[in-house]
């Protein structure tokens, strides 16, 4: 039995080794597909967010370089984007949060303005009147966002622009449902104001 | 002139409500152009970061040489300072040592000239040595 036992037990570690090594290749090979299929989508809220393309950049980078690093406690509660959509808000926050404390970087931004932001035009658009139009709309709802807090600002691009369902805004955002329709009812109502006319 | 006084005043709320939803949907077609656009040339945003860390690097160099400049026009002062004060000093010195070596050769000067006015005032000359050995010798007993 001793015999039998000791004889078995290096063919075993080797299992146990390659099982694992499986494992991790398996759990990267995901974390790719994920990387691949989110990382636009973390780009565009974050460049939505900051208006400065090099740092949505960065926080992207940022996002799924912490997301990867986490992988193995993503339990799957939520969908992966949820998940990543929730790092990078985390990231934004920290950001902002840090240069306000760095106060002699407030100085120096990289953010578009507005109007550089509005040039990019929905396509499809026919005659010259409905561009201009179509650009004047653009402008004021950036007016409008610029003018919203942080809170309903995220709540408002994940609505409008990422497409997102309300849970799935409460889940990544740590905020109840009657909360993101709260912040969503606010930003709304600036944005209307905005396009009246009436900030 | 506003987006809505192009509109006409009839149905105003459909009208604003459409509006509104025409609104967000350029500007949800905006962002997705631009973050599109931008994603798709991953080449420029290499291009910015080297740019970045370019100026970085040259905002670091100038930095250095302008910390070593002043550290070393700091250490030179201070060396300088310390070199005139130490000729100064050796300056002061010297006249201090002067004063005391001609105090010491006026006072062994006067010493000298006391000794010797002592040493005449006792001194008889030898002229008169006879006329005082009578004085000596008249002298009672």
């Amino acid at each position: 039995m001793m015999a039998a036992g000791t004889a078995f037990e290096p063919m075993t570690r080797a299992t146990a080794g390659e099982l694992a090594e499986r494992t991790m290749e398996a759990a990267a090979q995901e974390f790719s597909s994920v990387v691949q299929a989110h990382r636009l989508q973390i780009f565009r809220f974050l460049l939505a967010s900051t208006r400065d393309v090099d740092l949505a950049e960065t926080l992207t980078q940022e996002c799924f370089l912490k997301a990867h690093r986490n992988w193995d406690r993503f339990r799957g509660e939520s969908s992966a984007m949820t998940w990543l959509m929730r790092i990078a808000i985390n990231l934004e926050k920290d950001h902002w949060r840090n240069r306000r404390l760095q106060f002699w970087r407030h100085t120096r931004t990289n953010s578009v303005d507005l109007d550089e932001a509005s040039e990019w035009l929905p396509s499809g658009e026919r005659s010259v009147e409905q561009k201009m139009m179509a650009r004047e709309q653009v402008q004021q709802v950036w007016k409008a966002v610029e003018g919203l807090s942080a809170r309903q600002r995220t709540v408002f691009l994940l609505r409008y622009v990422e497409d997102q369902e309300l849970s799935e805004i409460a889940l990544a955002t740590g905020l109840s449902q009657g909360t993101v329709k709260a912040h969503l009812s606010r930003a709304l109502v600036k944005v209307r104001a905005e396009l009246r006319g009436k900030p | 002139m506003s987006f809505w006084t192009k509109l006409p005043d009839v149905k105003h709320e459909q009208v604003e409500d459409e509006a509104l939803e025409q609104a967000l949907k350029n500007f949800r077609s905006s962002i997705h152009g631009w973050s599109e656009a931008v994603y798709s040339q991953p080449r420029e945003s290499v291009k910015v970061v080297r740019q970045t860390s370019w100026r970085v690097a040259a905002g670091w160099a100038l930095g250095c040489v302008l910390a070593v400049g002043s550290v070393a026009g700091g250490v030179y002062d201070h060396h300088h300072r310390q070199e005139g004060a130490r000729i100064a000093a050796a300056a002061e010195a010297a006249r201090q040592q002067k004063l005391a070596d001609e105090q010491r050769a006026l006072k062994e000067n006067e010493d000298l000239l006391a000794k010797v006015d002592s040493d005449v005032s006792r001194a008889v000359p030898s002229a008169m040595e006879p006329l005082a050995q009578l004085m000596a010798d008249d002298e009672p007993q």
